[in-house]
């Protein structure tokens, strides 16, 4: 995993001419760049993302490694979840470029864009069940659109997914009648529903007591192993990140202030990352050794 | 500096409707392209069938009811000053074959299925729904633009027919209890009204429907976080499909005329 808020030394195959308002090439000219060992599986090249007059991301390169979990840490509005819909192609940079697996996804459209979001899992912050359909309906909603399978196939994955987040018996109730965990659960069992590479999770313990976060954070680690997936975690929930993360990504004002294990963080001299992660916004000066969480 | 700011004021509305406009045939064009490729799933246009055909019916029937009843009440008098009541079913029938039936019945249509496809789709935004379909790979406007799109474009049609039919049953009740002659009044109605003027309401009825689903799903697709950009989008939704109802409606006249003209020349309905 690495982390700088500055452009890569040596560029990325393919990235040449990636600057902010730079026009692009076509999407089948620049949509594949050579693989290289040890290259990180979805990587941010010089990303530049504003709404209006608002610069979330200004010039941010950052890659996330295969089989580790990534937590991005940062206050709220420092554009966590932006980050997530931009590696998805749900939001577009205004300048750089986003590669998934060295595919260059920046110009894609939609419909070139669904074989990579097959390769994908959210869980969104709020939940974003459809309302419409059942918890079953829900979580084998992938399924039936990407799969041919027969009935009785998507009715035992459905049932075995949603056993895995301790949901057995629910599958004919209504999101509207689950509480905020079970929601979490549900949307975790649909985002693992067709086996995905890449997990990514919004905010997945926000708004839960202590005891329901603390269970999904099991659950994301559980899935970590036994799936054996890529996960990035975006998260303001200190403890969450630490139980969940390989890796932890500090974000202030759109720029990557610190990356690093969970340790190097714990013990970052950053001022700014030991207010985040002590909550405390009156600190003036690193604590020492002995106060670290 | 004083006008400065009301010509750049100006100058960005202008720009955010050109904007809105691209968008809208963006939008367009995506949705013709599914269908042209992919057509839709019966599981997914089922409910919207039933959303927007069954569930219209009701609110169809009385206003086409009411249509048909008050112009008898309103024509009745006039006709029947000179002695010519029965004739008065010549202009209730056409009124509501050729205009008040397809207009009405597409202006409830555009209140009741319009708004609701905007809020429900702009409820769907603000809580991630369209975003969760996306991240699945499933394309949100094959999803659940086309069969709404559909539903309304295939069924507003028949409804307009109900319509046309309880409008002119209404009619004919009021004319009864009036007294006139239900021979002569059937007589005259079937003199005046062609098969063209049948056609003329059903076909506009259709443009009506696609005009309310596209509008309401974009707007809805567009709508701003929150319940008041739900709530507006709503709003908008119905208040531009009204307008795109009597803008089409004037359009399609003249249109339909002129091939009505080339076709068979033209005809008064006093000869």
């Amino acid at each position: 995993m690495s982390g700088e808020d500055r452009q890569p030394e040596t560029p990325v195959p393919g990235a040449e001419g990636a600057r902010p308002g730079a026009a692009r090439p076509s999407p089948a000219a620049e949509a594949r760049s050579a693989p290289a060992e040890g290259d990180p599986l979805i990587r941010l090249e010089g990303v530049t993302k504003r709404f209006g007059p608002h610069t979330v991301f200004q010039d941010l390169t950052l890659g996330f490694q295969r089989s580790e979990a990534t937590v991005v840490l940062g206050a709220s509005g420092v554009g966590k979840s932006v980050m997530l819909k931009l590696i998805l192609g749900l939001l577009r940079p205004d300048a750089g470029r986003i590669f998934v697996d060295h595919t260059d996804i920046t110009g894609l459209d939609e419909r070139q864009l669904i074989p990579i979001r097959q390769r994908f899992g959210m869980v969104f912050q709020g939940s974003a069940h459809f309302d419409f359909l059942t918890v079953y309906e829900n979580v084998a909603f992938a399924i039936r659109e990407h799969k041919d399978w027969p009935e009785e196939k998507i009715r035992e994955t459905v049932r075995q997914k949603l056993a895995t987040v301790g949901l057995e018996g629910t599958e004919t109730m209504l999101p509207e009648e689950l509480s905020g965990g079970m929601r979490k659960r549900v949307g975790l069992a649909r985002a693992i529903a067709i086996d995905p590479e890449v997990i990514l999770y919004d905010e997945p313990t926000t708004g839960l007591d202590p005891v329901t976060a603390d269970t999904i954070n099991s659950l994301i680690v559980r899935c970590e192993r036994e799936m054996q997936t890529t996960s990035i975690v975006v998260t303001h929930d200190i403890a969450s990140a630490y139980k969940v993360g390989d890796h932890l990504v500090v974000l202030h004002e759109g720029r990557i202030i610190a990356d690093g294990t969970p340790e190097a963080i714990r013990q970052h001299p950053d001022l700014r990352v030991q207010r985040f992660i002590h909550g405390d916004a009156s600190l003036t000066e690193p604590p020492s050794e002995g106060d670290l969480p | 500096m004083g006008i400065a700011s009301p010509i750049a004021h100006l100058g960005a509305r202008v720009a955010d409707g050109v904007g809105e406009l691209g968008r809208f045939a963006l939008f367009t064009t995506r949705m013709v392209r599914w269908i042209v490729t992919d057509g839709t799933r019966w599981r997914l246009l089922r409910p919207q069938l039933y959303e927007c055909g069954v569930r219209s019916l009701p609110v169809i029937v009385i206003t086409g009811a009411f249509v048909g009843m008050v112009l008898a009440v309103q024509s009745y008098r006039q006709f029947d000053a000179i002695g010519r009541g029965a004739w008065s079913g010549a202009v209730i029938n056409l009124s509501v074959v050729k205009e008040l039936g397809p207009v009405l019945a597409g202006i409830m249509i555009a209140g009741r299925v319009g708004g609701a496809l905007a809020a429900g789709l702009g409820t769907m935004k603000v809580t991630e729904q369209i975003d969760a379909l996306r991240a699945m790979g499933a394309d949100p406007i094959r999803y659940l633009v086309v069969p709404r799109f559909l539903a309304c474009f295939l069924l507003i049609p028949f409804l307009t027919i109900y319509c046309d039919f309880v409008g002119i049953v209404g009619g004919y009740f009021v004319i009864w209890s009036y007294g006139a002659d239900p021979h002569e009044y059937w007589v005259h109605s079937s003199d005046v009204i062609e098969n063209w003027d049948v056609l003329m309401g059903v076909v506009k009825s259709g443009f009506f429907g696609a005009a309310i689903a596209l509008i309401s799903c974009f707007k809805g697709f567009e709508s701003r976080q929150g319940a008041e950009g739900v709530g507006r989008a709503a709003t908008e939704a119905f208040v531009l499909s009204f307008m795109a109802i009597l803008l089409l409606d004037l359009f399609l006249i003249l249109l339909m005329r002129g091939i009505y003209d080339a076709l068979w020349g033209q005809v008064s309905i006093f000869l």
